[in-house]
């Protein structure tokens, strides 16, 4: 059987596998459509925070983009995982006690302020948005390549897929479906992973082999070292670039991951505080399994890659090569028409003097997309096809659940937040759930016409979602559990400065013509959501100094979250 | 619970904090990113040991300070009768 007969039968069966469990995991009341009822058990709700968390960027995206970026890679790592230290230690117990529904609940119940709670459910609509279109576009790049369907009719399917259990579940059989869902995608990931550890340096635990040697002796990330600096590239495991800038960008995920309503909201669905410090835990553990496997994938990559393809004639390339050609992803040129694959860094002015133009090089000849290093890699250690299969379907785990998630609170916040709390506050249970319902759908639809339509600045969003969680929400929040005295001046100045602040440093180096030399301390618009941040926090100290402290039952709120004992389930009354 | 006892429990908790986001931020910013350069002198295995910090090492580390806190807290919740149940 081949690689295409392989792919339809385990997408096949992990998409029945979803759809069984949403059904037996059906929402009948509000409380069980936005946080399932506040009854999930601290290890199913780490498996179903990990899947959340980890999207098509983590699971197809990332070790690539580290396989190309090295060291420097290390932001998206630490970044990624240190947030949930944040979220375990400063966030978690607390909202979970304050024991409300969505995160604009507690930003508008703690700074008594509805102005505070719609801007919140407006930025938390804006993140949710911006990254599920991202989630839709992994799914059509999933279907297209492997099942050869077209990239359109791909989303279509991921549509109704999605749509049919979000609907029905809601948050409780989003929640479950994600516990099938981590299980195919960490499976998918590892299998291909110990694999290529086993026959690159006789290891099968990846973590371990990338610090292990080859056949001939040498450790393989000296051997990949070498690799890259004899083209002309630099040392894969050192930096050359600022650090100040890689602080930034670290700090800036890992803020925004602990602001990202579609992780925060998963706390609530725990019973007790002391639950949902443990599910951060767990989910860290599970989301961690995966995250020390990618640098590993990454290498092993890059190193399979660089000795397949360099200084080789094209004649002689593997099927592989040519599949991807096909899709885009992968450009070979000819530039000196000797019909051999030069790979090199021609940015390097020493190296192009010294080595290319005596060798008759006349630039790069190939150009490798990050995405397609993971889907790719099986395929370039040559492993059996129902292993490329599995690694297909752990993609579209990966992309369908964090969709969910996020469509989740589009729909709350919509539902929720505007409808219930503001425009029509006496709905009934019901007709808040029928709207919920309603708004999921309607939600999908656009965020599947979006996938399909990417408008121009969908591939750059994603570090508008983290730098805007990172310089409104957490401050807001943090401060709101460290800081009695915080008060609705203070949070909406500091919320508003964050935003407007971070908004146009990311619009103005990304649209409004600002070039890198104009950066401020040289930070990248993927890492000013810390500076934002900062800001946000200063503004807020500074105008609730000068402005009236909170009521007495806000500050009686405040006290009460701070102990455990007495959280009740999560509600909306 | 009186508020003397809640102040006490709140400052320990405050403490505790502190004391685990101060290795939070070594660990991940200090060995994985500032001193990085530095400790890649150092090896573990095939490992320079910056390398290993930024990409391995901090992420081991932050999952031990998550359970460290669940642990100390569940024991101080009950300590002060905070605990649910």
């Amino acid at each position: 059987m081949g690689v295409k007969e392989w792919t339809y039968i385990i997408v096949a069966a992990t998409f029945l596998i979803y759809v069984g469990v949403a059904i037996w995991a059906r929402a009948g009341s509000t409380s069980e459509f936005y946080v399932a009822g506040g009854g999930v058990s601290p290890f199913v709700n780490g498996m179903a925070t990990a899947a959340d968390w980890m999207s098509a960027a983590s699971f197809l995206s990332m070790a690539g983009l580290i396989s190309f970026m090295g060291y420097q890679g290390s932001q998206y790592l630490l970044g990624w995982t240190g947030g949930y230290v944040l979220l375990a230690l400063l966030l978690a117990p607390y909202l979970r006690k304050f024991g409300k529904f969505t995160v604009p609940d507690f930003i508008g119940e703690r700074y008594y302020s509805q102005t505070a709670r719609l801007v919140a459910a407006i930025c938390a609509l804006f993140v949710s948005f911006t990254y599920v279109v991202g989630q839709m576009k992994g799914v059509g790049v999933a279907f297209s390549r492997f099942l050869e369907v077209d990239f359109n009719t791909g989303i279509l399917i991921g549509i109704v897929i999605v749509m049919f259990y979000a609907v029905l579940g809601g948050m409780k059989g989003i929640t479950y479906t994600q516990v099938a869902q981590y299980c195919v995608l960490i499976i998918a990931y590892l299998v291909p992973a110990i694999f290529i550890s086993i026959l690159m340096v006789g290891n099968p635990v990846p973590q371990l082999g990338l610090g292990g040697t080859l056949s001939d002796g040498t450790y393989l990330l000296d051997k990949l070292d070498m690799l890259s600096t004899d083209l002309g590239f630099d040392e894969y495991t050192t930096s050359n670039t600022g650090k100040v800038n890689l602080f930034f960008v670290t700090a800036a995920l890992m803020l925004g991951t602990a602001g990202l309503p579609h992780v925060i909201v998963r706390f609530f669905t725990v019973k007790k505080v002391a639950d949902a410090r443990k599910s951060a835990g767990y989910a860290l553990v599970l989301i961690a399994i995966l995250y020390t496997t990618a640098p590993a994938i990454a290498v092993f990559a890059k190193t399979n890659l660089l000795n397949t393809v360099n200084d080789k004639p094209y004649a002689s390339m593997p099927s592989w090569f040519g599949k991807w050609e096909e899709t885009g992803l992968l450009k070979f040129e000819d530039k000196n028409g000797d019909g051999k694959i030069q790979y090199y860094n021609d940015k390097n002015p020493s190296y192009v003097s010294m080595t290319a133009t005596p060798n008759g090089w006349k630039g790069n000849e190939l150009k490798i997309d990050n995405d397609i290093m993971v889907l790719a890699n099986p395929e370039i250690a040559k492993l059996p096809a129902w292993v490329i299969a599995l690694v297909v379907a752990g993609g579209l785990a990966s992309a369908l659940s964090t969709a969910a998630g996020l469509l989740l609170v589009i729909s709350s916040s919509i539902s929720h937040d505007i409808l219930k709390k503001w425009l029509k506050p006496d709905i009934t249970e019901k007709g808040e759930l029928r709207a919920a319902r309603i708004t999921i759908g309607i939600a999908v639809v656009i965020a599947g016409y979006f996938g399909i339509n990417p408008p121009g600045f969908v591939a750059q969003v994603v570090a508008w979602a983290f730098g805007l969680a990172a310089a409104s929400f957490f401050p807001a929040i943090i401060l709101g559990i460290f800081y009695k005295r915080m008060n609705m001046e203070g949070a909406i100045a500091g919320m508003v400065t964050g935003l407007v602040f971070t908004g146009a440093y990311i619009w103005f180096f990304k649209y409004g013509g600002g070039s890198p030399e104009q950066y401020i301390f040289g930070i990248t618009p993927e890492g000013i959501g810390t500076l934002g941040m900062i800001l946000n926090t200063i503004v807020a100290l500074v105008v609730c100094s000068m402005t009236p402290p909170p009521p007495p039952e806000v500050q009686a709120i405040v006290e009460n979250i701070r102990v455990p004992s007495g959280a009740g389930a999560a509600t909306g009354h | 619970m009186s508020d003397k006892n809640l102040q006490e429990y709140w400052q320990k908790n405050l403490r505790l904090l502190g004391i685990l986001l101060a290795i939070w931020f070594i660990v991940s910013y200090g060995f994985g990113i500032i001193f990085a350069d530095y400790l890649n002198q150092f090896r573990i295995g095939g490992y320079k040991l910056g390398f290993w910090f930024a990409q391995q090492g901090a992420i081991y580390v932050f999952v031990i300070i998550i359970f460290v806190y669940v642990n100390r807290m569940n024991k101080l919740d009950k300590e002060y009768g905070v605990d649910e149940e």
